[in-house]
C-alpha cells in the first residue's frame, strides 16, 4: 500500500489535491464518523469531498477571496475539518482557534489575523464572537455549526454552514469554474493553515505553515509508522493544537484513513471504546487519568480479582516490553503472559479502548516511567515523540523496539538536530513553519537564515543510543544563589508522577534553597479521603487537610531523594512547600490552554505566597481572583500552612542554609 | 374562541399565538378548604406562562387543574376550543399535556434511555402481544422510529454521556434534566413543570433555563412553568399569574407584575395599621 500512496504525490502539492487522489484511489472507503444521535454516521472520501466541495462553493457565494482568513471554533466534527479544508479551496487561510479560549483571547487572535469570517461550534461561540464584535470589525460572515438556540439572532450576516452549503450547492453553476481555478493555483509553497501557538510567554504567535510542510511532514511520519487508509483515529484534541491537524488533516489527506469525532467532549471515553482506534495521540494527563480510574476500580474489586490483577500485571511488567520490543522470551513466561492476556489485559484494554491499536504516542510533557511502563506491558505499542507547532509537530520520535521512558526518540526522517553551545536543542526540517504571521521580528529570532529553529528546550543526545533527552525549557534553566543549576520541570515531573499530585511548580532561581507549590489531584485524593475515613466538603478543604499534607510531604521526601542521586540537579530538593488553595487554571491564565504551567503569571500573582515560603512563616492568609467559565470574577479566600521537608545532605552549603 | 389571528405581542417584541387553553372561573375545593378561588387566565400558543406565588398559594393545585389531573369544584377549562371534561391519565397524555414532578418522579433502577423510552409509551401502537413477537409483528421497526425521535431528545439535552446510566446514579440536577427528557418525549403541546429549578445551584439553574428557551424556541413547545426563583421567572418567561391564598392577585409581562402593588404585598408583607 505504501507503495502505492507514494505515487502520485507529484501531482498533490495541497490538500485539496490529496483529497481527489483519495476519492479517485479510496472512494468507497470512510474518511469520516461521528457518532451523532446514538449512531456512528459514517461519510466516505467521494462523499466527503461533495461536501467540502459544497461548502467551498457556498463559501465563494458569501464572497470569500484569496488570501482571507477564516476563523474555525468549535469542538472535533467533520463539518469544521470540512470547512478547513474548503477555505483552503477557496485560497483562503483556515485559522483555528481554541474552542475554550475566553472572548478577549479570541479578540487578540480575530484582530491579529483579520479575519473576515468565522466558522463557530454552537451558540456558546457565535455569542463570544457578537460580544468581541467591536473590537473585530473585519468580520463580514459568521457561520455556525449547531442550529440550536440561534433562530432569534439577527441573520443579517449569520447562516447555518448546512445552509451556506445548500447555497453552495444551489449556485454550483455560477462558481464551479472559479473554483476549479482557484484549487488548481494552489502549489506546496501556498499557505495550508495558520495556526496560533498557545504561548507559555506573552500574546500567541500565528505560525504560518505552508502544504509543504504539512504534506512533507504528513508523509516521513506516516512511513515511519507504516500508516495506511485502514487505520482509525480518535480525533478530540483541540483543533487549534497543530497535533490534531497533523493526525486528522496532514496524516488523514496522505494515507487516507478514517477519522472519528465523539459524541461530545463529555463521552470521549466511550467513543474511544466504540472506535478502538488502531492509532492512537494521547498528553501524558490522558494516560494518567485512565490508569488513577482502574487502580481506583481495583482498590474496590473483590479479593480474587485483585489477585488475578495483581500477579498477571507483575507477569506483565516482567515479561510485557520484551515481547513487544521483540527480545527472546522463554516460553514458560511466553505462556504465562497468554494466560495473562485472556485473564487481564484483554478485557483491560477493551475497556480502554486499547484493544487494536498498534501505534500510541505521547508527547506535550514528560510521561511518568510507571506509567509509561503500564501501558507498554500491557502490549500497547505506547511511544514518545518531541515536537511542537514551528516544526509541523514531529522533531524526534521513538522507533518501535527503541521506546524508553526518559528519552524522545531519535530525529524524525527529514529532520536534522543539533545542540547548541548552551545546550539548547535547534533543528532543521521540510516542515519547519514559513513564518510567524506580521511578526518578522520574531520570525528572524526564532529561524535563522540557513533554517535552523531554536526550540527553547535545553537537552542532550545520549552517547550510546544517540536519543535525545529533553531537561527543561532552556529559559527556565537558571542558577541558585551559590550557582548550582536549577532545572524546575525536572522536579516538578518526578513530582506530578504521584497521582496525588496533578501540579507542581518549583521556585529557586536566584535563591539559597528551592521551594514549591503543589496542587493536588482532586479524583485521586479524594479517594484516597473516602477510603481513609476522611471528610471534607470543598477542594479547599481537602487541599488543606493535615493528612493530606502529610501525604505530600512524604512524596516530596522520595522526590528529593532521588534528586539528590543526581550530582547535578541536587540543588533542587524542595526545602519548603504549600498546597494551593484552587487548581491551577488556563481560564485564569496560570496555565496555557494547553496546560503547561506558566511562571511568570503564577510568580506574580502569588507573589505573597512565594514571600512566605522564603521568609519563614508557617502560615499565610491569601486572597485570589478567580474568572469563572462565563467571563465572571471572584475572589477565594484561604489560609495556607506552610511545611518543611527534609532534605538529603549533599554540601554542607545547604546545611548552613538550613 | 380559538381565535388564530389574535396575536399577542410579548415585551420583547416577540409573536406569539392565540389563546391555547382558557381557565374560566375555576373554583377547586377540597372539602372545607377553598385552594383555588374563582381564577381565570388563559394560555397562549407558544409562550413561556409562568404562575408564581408563596407557599400554599395554590400554585401546585391550579397545575393540576391544567393537566386535567384535578377536575375543578366550579369552573371550565377550554382547550384548543373545546370545552374538556373528565379525563383519565392516558386520554390526557394524547391530548398532548406532559409534565414534571416537584419531587422528581423516575425510575431509579433503569437507564436514562428506557426512563425517556416510557414517555414515548402513548405513541407506540403496537401492543404487548405483538411486542413479544417482536421482529416479524412489525414492533422492533416502531421502537427504531421512536428511539430516534429520543435520542434527538437526548441530544438536545446534552446528556449523550449518561445514556446508559442507571437514574439512580445521577446527581439531582441530572434527574431533573432526565425527567425534563422523558416529559419531552411525549411531544406536548404544553408542558407543565412544576418547580424546575428547586434545589439547583446557579449552573444548573443557568442550563436549566437555557434548556427551556431553547425548546420553546426549537420546537414551539408551550410551557406553563412554576418557580420560586423571582430572578428566573422575570428573566424567561413572557407572561406571569400571581396567586395568593387561592386567588389572582396579578396578571401580565414580568414588569407589570413586579410593580403590582398587591403583588409586592403578598411577597413582602404590609404593615398592619
Amino acid at each position: 500500500m505504501a507503495e502505492a500512496v507514494t505515487k502520485g504525490h507529484e501531482s498533490a502539492q495541497s490538500i485539496p489535491a490529496l483529497l481527489a487522489r483519495n476519492v479517485a484511489r479510496f472512494g468507497g472507503y470512510p474518511a469520516y464518523r461521528e457518532k451523532e444521535f446514538g449512531i456512528w454516521q459514517s461519510w466516505t472520501w467521494a462523499e466527503t469531498a461533495d461536501e467540502i466541495r459544497a461548502l467551498a462553493l457556498g463559501f465563494l457565494s458569501l464572497g470569500v477571496e484569496r488570501g482571507d482568513h477564516i476563523a474555525i471554533i468549535g469542538r472535533n466534527r467533520p463539518a469544521h475539518y470540512w470547512a478547513i479544508v474548503a477555505a483552503q479551496m477557496c485560497g483562503a487561510i483556515p485559522v483555528s482557534l481554541y474552542q475554550d479560549a475566553a472572548a478577549d483571547e479570541m479578540a487578540y487572535v480575530m484582530e491579529h489575523c483579520g479575519a473576515r469570517f468565522v466558522v463557530a461550534g454552537d451558540q456558546e461561540q457565535v455569542d463570544k464572537i457578537l460580544e468581541i464584535g467591536d473590537r473585530i470589525q473585519d468580520i463580514t460572515h459568521v457561520m455556525y455549526t449547531d442550529k440550536r438556540g440561534m433562530r432569534k439572532y439577527d441573520h443579517s450576516q449569520m447562516n447555518a454552514l448546512e445552509d451556506v452549503k445548500a447555497e453552495g450547492r444551489a449556485g454550483h453553476a455560477r462558481y464551479d469554474a472559479e473554483l476549479d481555478r482557484r484549487i488548481a493555483e494552489l502549489d506546496y509553497d501556498t499557505t495550508c493553515v495558520m495556526l496560533y501557538t498557545s504561548g507559555t510567554t506573552g500574546k500567541p504567535k500565528g505560525v504560518v505553515l505552508s502544504n509543504r510542510n504539512i504534506i512533507e511532514t504528513a508523509k516521513a511520519s506516516s512511513d515511519f509508522d507504516h500508516l495506511n487508509h485502514n487505520d482509525e483515529v480518535l480525533a478530540y484534541l483541540p483543533l487549534a493544537w497543530v497535533g490534531d491537524f497533523i493526525f486528522s488533516i496532514g496524516q488523514a489527506y496522505w494515507t487516507g484513513f478514517t477519522v472519528n469525532c465523539p459524541e461530545s467532549p463529555e463521552t470521549m471515553m466511550t467513543d474511544l471504546r466504540e472506535i478502538g482506534p488502531t492509532y492512537f495521540f494521547a498528553p501524558p494527563r490522558v494516560f494518567e487519568n485512565q490508569l488513577t480510574t482502574v487502580m481506583i476500580r481495583m482498590e474496590d474489586a473483590g479479593r480474587i480479582k485483585k489477585w488475578l490483577f495483581d500477579h498477571y500485571m507483575e507477569v506483565a511488567r516482567k515479561v510485557g516490553p520484551d515481547i513487544l520490543d521483540g527480545k527472546p522470551v522463554s516460553f514458560g513466561k511466553r505462556l504465562s503472559y497468554a494466560l495473562g492476556n485472556l485473564f487481564v489485559y484483554g478485557p483491560l484494554k477493551n475497556t480502554l479502548g486499547y484493544s487494536r491499536i498498534r501505534v500510541g504516542y505521547t508527547a506535550g510533557e514528560a510521561i511518568g516511567p510507571e506509567i509509561f511502563s503500564f501501558y507498554r506491558s500491557l502490549g500497547i505499542n505506547l511511544k514518545q515523540l518531541y515536537g511542537q507547532t514551528e516544526a509541523s509537530v514531529f522533531i524526534t520520535q521513538q522507533p518501535d523496539g527503541e521506546v524508553r521512558a526518559d528519552t524522545v526518540g531519535v530525529p524524525s526522517p527529514g529532520v536534522e538536530v543539533r545542540i547548541g553551545e548552551n545546550g539548547e536543542v535547534y533543528y532543521r526540517s521540510p516542515g519547519t513553519f514559513v513564518a510567524y504571521y506580521k511578526n518578522a521580528e520574531s520570525t528572524a529570532s526564532t529561524k535563522d537564515p540557513e533554517g535552523w529553529v531554536a526550540t527553547g528546550d535545553a537537552g542532550f543526545f545520549e552517547p550510546d543510543t544517540g536519543h535525545l533527552r529533553i531537561i527543561d525549557r532552556a529559559k527556565d534553566v537558571g542558577k541558585m544563589a551559590d550557582g548550582r543549576m536549577f532545572a524546575p520541570k525536572y522536579v516538578e515531573n518526578k513530582l506530578k508522577f504521584y497521582p496525588a499530585i496533578l501540579e507542581s511548580v518549583v521556585f529557586g532561581a536566584g535563591r539559597d534553597r528551592c521551594t514549591a507549590f503543589i496542587n493536588i489531584d482532586l479524583a485521586a485524593v479524594g479517594n484516597w479521603a473516602e477510603r481513609n475515613n476522611i471528610s471534607y466538603a470543598s477542594y479547599q478543604e481537602l487541599a488543606g487537610h493535615p493528612r493530606v499534607y502529610e501525604m505530600i510531604r512524604e512524596h516530596i521526601e522520595e522526590v528529593n531523594e532521588s534528586v539528590a542521586q543526581d550530582p547535578i540537579l541536587s540543588g533542587c530538593q524542595i526545602h519548603r512547600f504549600l498546597i494551593l488553595h484552587k487548581e491551577l487554571d488556563a481560564d485564569d491564565g496560570e496555565l496555557t490552554r494547553t496546560r503547561k504551567v506558566r511562571r511568570a503569571v503564577i510568580a506574580e500573582k502569588f507573589a505573597d505566597l512565594i514571600g512566605a515560603l522564603y521568609d519563614g512563616s508557617s502560615e499565610i492568609y491569601t486572597e485570589t481572583e478567580v474568572t469563572y467559565e462565563d467571563g465572571r470574577k471572584g475572589a477565594i479566600k484561604a489560609t495556607l500552612r506552610i511545611e518543611d521537608a527534609k532534605v538529603v545532605p549533599v554540601k554542607p552549603m545547604v546545611e548552613a542554609a538550613e | 374562541m380559538n381565535d388564530m389571528s389574535d396575536v399577542y405581542m410579548t415585551a420583547d417584541g416577540r409573536q406569539i399565538g392565540g389563546v391555547l387553553m382558557e381557565l374560566k372561573n375555576i373554583t377547586l375545593k377540597f372539602g372545607g378548604v377553598t385552594a383555588i378561588e374563582d381564577i381565570s387566565f388563559d394560555i397562549r400558543d407558544g409562550e413561556i406562562r409562568a404562575i408564581i406565588g408563596p407557599n400554599g398559594a395554590g400554585k401546585s393545585s391550579m397545575l393540576n387543574v391544567i393537566s386535567g389531573f384535578y377536575i375543578p369544584t366550579e369552573g371550565e377549562v377550554w382547550f384548543k376550543g373545546y370545552k374538556r371534561g373528565p379525563m383519565k391519565p392516558y386520554e390526557i397524555a394524547r391530548l398532548g399535556i406532559a409534565r414534571t414532578f416537584q419531587n422528581i418522579a423516575l425510575f431509579d433502577g433503569m437507564s436514562v434511555l428506557d426512563n425517556i423510552m416510557t414517555g414515548r409509551l402513548t405513541k407506540m401502537k403496537k401492543g404487548l402481544l405483538a411486542q413479544a413477537g417482536w421482529w416479524w409483528t412489525g414492533a422492533a421497526k416502531e421502537e427504531h422510529e421512536n428511539r430516534d425521535k429520543v435520542e434527538r431528545i437526548i441530544d438536545f439535552l446534552e446528556i449523550q454521556n449518561i445514556r446508559k446510566t442507571p437514574v439512580g446514579r445521577l446527581p439531582y440536577g441530572l434527574k431533573k434534566r432526565v425527567e425534563l427528557a422523558r416529559a419531552l418525549a411525549a411531544e406536548p403541546k404544553i408542558l407543565l413543570l412544576d418547580e424546575p429549578m428547586a434545589g439547583m445551584n446557579v449552573e444548573e439553574k443557568e442550563d436549566m433555563c437555557r434548556f427551556i428557551l431553547d425548546l420553546n424556541d426549537e420546537f414551539g413547545t408551550t410551557i406553563v412553568l412554576i418557580e420560586h426563583d423571582m430572578g428566573v421567572v422575570m428573566d424567561i418567561s413572557d407572561r406571569v399569574v400571581v396567586m395568593d391564598y387561592g386567588k389572582k392577585i396579578g396578571d401580565g409581562a414580568p414588569d407589570e407584575v413586579r410593580n403590582n402593588q398587591a403583588v409586592i404585598d403578598a411577597y413582602l408583607g404590609v404593615a398592619h395599621d
